[in-house]
C-alpha cells in the first residue's frame, strides 16, 4: 500500500464497547464486556476457543446485534448502523472468499461497492496481492488455492480500501509457523502505513505479544484485563491471567492478615506476598519460574524470602537453562526455571528447598473455583513474554 | 447432453476425471441395458420408419419443413416450453429462498406442498385446472369481484402454461433448494461488511451462486414441457395444439406413422441444438475473466 495508491488518508477510529452483552437462547456469548481501543491503536482479544472473542468482533462490524450496551466507533454511535455503512473491515475466521470470483476479482469487490474507477481498481488489487506475497494469482479461482493462500487473499481483500477499523478473526489460524511470522511482520507493517485502528482476535499468545499495543483476555463471555504484555504478565489482576499467560506456579491457600503484607497459610507453612485480601478467603500466591530458586535442605533462608520444601520430580534441559519440575508435599506442582550460567547442583528425585522472594509473588483471590488452569499448549514461551516485558 | 450434466453439477464441484469410474463401469450395465431395450430401440424405430413410410426417402421431413401448421406448432411447443420455463423460475426462486430461511419444521411443510402435484393423478389435477379456468369458473369469479372482466384463459396457451408450470414446478423448486441450502449465508455478511447494500450482496453473491440450480431447474422443466400431451389437451384449444398432440393426431388419427416419427425427430434434433446453444453461452460466462 504505497502513498499513490492509498484510497482516502485513513486514520484510526476510536472504538468504544460500553456493558455490551450478547445472549442467545440458552447461552450468554458475551456478558458486560467494556473496551476502549484509541485511534490506531492494534488491540488484540486473547483468550479460550468460546470466550466470545468472535462475537465481539461481530458486535463491532455490525453482523451480531448486542441485547444490550452501546457501541461507538469514532465517536458516531453504531447500533442502527447496517454493516454496510460503517467502513469497517473485516478478517474472517472462515475466509468467506467468494467462489464464484477470481482472487483478483474478490480483492475488487470492496473498491467496486466504493466506486474506485477500473484502472485504479486494478492496480490497487495488484499491489494489495504482493502485500500478502501473491502477486499473479489474481485470476485463479479460491478453490485452486491452499487455505494459507485464501487466508492471505481475505487479508488483502481486507486491507485493500483501508478501512479506519479493521478486525482479524484469527487471520492466521492456518498458516505454518514460518509464513505466520512473515505475515505476523506484514500486518504490522500495514497497520503502521494505514494507520487503522486494529482488533485482532487470536489463540496464539506469543502471536499476541509479537503484534499488540495492548491485549483484552477473554474468559467465559467477559474481559479479564486489559494492558500491555509486560502488564499482564507482571501484575496480573486474576488467577485466571496469571495462569493464562505465560508459565506461572501457583500456591493455593487461605489468606492469615499479618502486618503490612498478606499472608498465606499452605498447609502447615506460610507464605508472604505484596498485596492484601479478606481474612479467610481462599487465595493463590502466583509466581513466574525464572523468580524461583532451588537449593539444598541443609542451605539456609535468608530474611525476606518465602520457602517450601518440594522435591524435584522432572527435570528438563533447555539449551540456555533448565526447567524443574517440583512437587510440594501436597502434590501441588511448581515450575523452576534456572538459567545455563547459574545452575544449582540439585537432581531429580532430590529433596529440596524452593525459595523467592516475597515482592515476587502476586497475591491474587482464588474464589474462581470454577477457572480451568491452562493446558500448557496455551502458555506463553516464556522467553517472549520477557523480551516484550522490557 | 453434456451439457445437461455439467450444468447440473454445482460449479463449486470438480468434475470427476474420466476413466476414474473405469473399475466401476460395470456398474451402469443394468441401466443401460434397460435405457438400450426401452429408449433406444423405439427411437431409432421410429426414426427408422420416419425414413421408410409410406415410401422410402425424406419426403416426412420435407412435408414438415414446409408445412406452416407442423412448423407453427414446433415453434408454440417451445415458445410455451420457454414459458413455462419462466413461470416456474419466477415462483419457485422466492419459494426454495424461504425454504432455506425458515426453521425445520416449516421447511417439512413447504416440501410437502411443493411436493403436492405428485400425490394426485396428472388426469384429475388437470380436471381441476379445467374447473377453476373455465370461463365463469373459480379464477374468473375472483377476477370479476376486483373489476377485472372474464379473461378467456381456457382453450388459450395462456391456460396451457398455468396448468403445466403447476405441475412442473417441483422440478424448479427442488434443484434451486439443493443448491441454495448449500450456499454460505457468512458470504452475505461478508459482502456487506465490505460496503455492499444488501441487495447488491444479493445480486452479486448469492444469485450467482444460485445458478447452478438454476439450469438444472430450468433444463429439467423446459424438456418435460416438450412431451406434455394431457395438459394441453384438456385445457388448450384444438387449433393450437403442441407438438405432442399433432404426433397423436398422426399416428393415431390418421395413421401416418412416418409423419410422427419425423414429428418426434425434429423436437430431438431442436431440443439437441438448443441445449447446445446453452452449453456453449454457460461456457463462455463462465471462463470469461476466468482466462488466463
Ligand atoms: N448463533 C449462536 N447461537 C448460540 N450460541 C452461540 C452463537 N454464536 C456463538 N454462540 C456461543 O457463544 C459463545 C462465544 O462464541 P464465540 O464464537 O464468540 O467464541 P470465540 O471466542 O470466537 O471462540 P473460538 O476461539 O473458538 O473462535 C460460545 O459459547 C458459542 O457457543
Ligand atoms: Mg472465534
Amino acid at each position: 500500500m504505497s502513498a499513490e495508491t492509498s484510497l482516502i488518508k485513513a486514520r484510526g477510529a476510536r472504538i468504544e464497547l460500553a456493558q455490551v452483552r450478547k445472549e442467545y437462547a440458552d447461552s450468554v456469548a458475551v456478558d458486560d464486556v467494556s473496551l476502549v481501543v484509541e485511534p490506531g491503536e492494534f488491540m488484540t482479544l486473547l483468550g479460550p476457543s468460546g470466550s466470545g472473542k468472535t462475537t465481539t468482533l461481530n458486535i463491532i462490524a455490525g453482523f451480531t446485534t448486542a441485547t444490550s450496551g452501546t457501541l461507538t466507533v469514532g465517536g458516531k454511535q453504531m447500533q442502527d448502523l447496517p454493516p454496510h455503512r460503517r467502513d469497517i473491515g473485516m478478517v474472517f475466521q472462515h475466509y468467506a472468499l467468494f467462489p464464484h470470483m477470481t482472487v483478483a476479482e474478490n480483492v475488487a469487490f470492496p473498491l467496486k461497492q466504493r466506486k474506485v474507477p477500473k484502472a485504479r481498481r486494478a492496480e490497487m488489487v495488484e499491489a494489495a496481492l504482493e502485500t500478502v506475497r501473491l502477486g499473479g494469482y489474481g485470476h485463479r479461482r479460491p478453490r485452486e488455492l491452499s487455505g494459507g493462500q485464501q487466508q492471505r487473499v481475505a487479508l488483502a481483500r481486507a486491507v485493500v480500501y483501508e478501512p479506519s477499523v479493521l478486525l482479524m478473526d484469527e487471520p492466521l489460524g492456518a498458516l505454518d509457523k514460518k509464513l505466520r511470522e512473515s505475515l505476523q511482520l506484514e500486518i504490522k507493517r500495514v497497520h503502521q502505513e494505514v494507520g487503522s485502528t486494529f482488533v485482532f482476535v487470536t489463540h496464539d499468545q506469543e502471536e499476541a505479544l509479537v503484534l499488540s499495543d495492548r491485549i483484552a483476555v477473554f474468559n467465559d463471555g467477559g474481559i479479564q484485563q486489559v494492558g500491555t504484555a509486560s502488564e499482564l504478565y507482571e501484575k496480573p489482576q486474576s488467577l485466571f491471567v496469571a495462569e493464562f499467560l505465560g508459565e506461572s506456579s501457583t500456591v493455593r491457600g487461605r489468606v492469615e492478615p499479618d502486618g503490612d503484607d498478606s499472608c498465606l497459610r499452605v498447609g502447615d507453612r506460610t507464605v508472604l506476598a505484596a498485596g492484601r485480601l479478606a481474612k479467610g478467603s481462599a487465595a493463590a500466591v502466583v509466581v513466574r519460574p525464572e523468580h524461583l530458586r532451588v537449593q539444598p535442605v541443609a542451605e539456609p533462608v535468608g530474611p525476606g524470602v518465602n520457602a517450601l520444601p518440594a522435591r524435584v520430580t522432572q527435570e528438563i534441559y533447555l539449551g540456555s537453562g533448565r526447567k524443574l519440575e517440583l512437587a510440594l508435599p501436597d502434590g501441588t506442582v511448581l515450575l523452576a526455571r534456572e538459567q545455563a550460567d547459574r545452575l544449582s547442583g540439585v537432581r531429580h528425585g532430590d529433596e529440596v528447598t524452593v525459595v523467592w522472594d516475597v515482592e515476587r509473588g502476586v497475591l491474587l483471590d482464588d474464589a474462581s473455583g470454577t477457572t480451568h488452569p491452562p493446558t500448557s499448549g496455551d502458555r506463553i514461551p516464556v522467553a517472549a513474554a520477557e523480551k516484550s516485558g522490557r | 447432453m453434456t451439457a445437461l450434466i455439467e450444468i447440473a453439477s454445482p460449479a463449486s464441484g470438480s468434475r470427476p476425471r474420466k476413466g476414474a469410474g473405469g473399475r466401476w463401469g460395470w456398474l451402469l450395465l443394468p441401466a443401460v441395458a434397460l435405457l438400450a431395450v426401452l429408449f433406444l430401440v423405439p427411437l431409432g424405430l421410429m426414426a427408422w420408419r420416419s425414413v421408410t413410410e409410406p415410401v422410402p426417402g425424406a419426403g416426412n421431413y420435407s412435408w414438415f419443413l414446409t408445412s406452416d401448421v407442423a412448423l407453427a406448432t414446433l415453434v408454440r411447443t417451445l415458445t410455451v416450453g420457454a414459458a413455462v420455463t419462466l413461470v416456474t423460475l419466477l415462483l419457485s426462486y422466492p419459494y426454495a429462498y424461504l425454504m432455506t430461511m425458515v426453521g425445520a419444521r416449516a421447511r417439512i411443510w413447504l416440501t410437502l406442498l411443493v411436493l403436492l402435484p405428485f400425490w394426485t393423478s396428472l388426469m384429475v389435477r388437470t380436471f381441476a385446472w379445467v374447473v377453476l379456468l373455465q370461463d365463469n369458473g373459480v379464477v374468473n369469479q375472483l377476477l370479476g369481484t376486483v373489476g377485472l372482466g372474464p379473461l378467456q384463459l381456457i382453450r388459450t396457451p395462456a391456460g396451457v402454461v398455468i396448468g403445466m408450470s403447476q405441475v412442473l414446478m417441483p422440478f424448479m423448486v427442488l434443484p434451486l433448494y439443493a443448491v441454495m441450502s448449500g450456499i454460505d449465508r457468512r458470504l452475505l455478511d461478508a459482502a456487506q461488511g465490505m460496503g455492499a447494500r444488501p441487495a447488491i450482496a444479493f445480486l452479486r453473491v448469492f444469485v450467482p451462486l444460485s445458478l447452478p440450480g438454476v439450469g438444472a431447474g430450468a433444463l429439467t422443466v423446459f424438456i418435460t414441457s416438450l412431451g406434455f400431451y394431457v395438459t394441453p389437451a384438456l385445457l388448450g384449444s384444438p387449433d393450437q395444439a403442441l407438438i405432442s398432440q399433432q404426433i397423436f393426431t398422426q399416428v393415431n388419427g390418421l395413421l401416418a406413422w412416418g409423419r410422427g416419427g419425423a414429428m418426434g425427430v425434429v423436437l430431438l434434433a431442436v431440443t439437441l441444438v438448443l441445449l447446445g446453444l446453452v452449453g456453449v453461452v454457460l461456457r463462455i460466462t463462465r471462463t470469461r475473466g476466468g482466462a488466463r
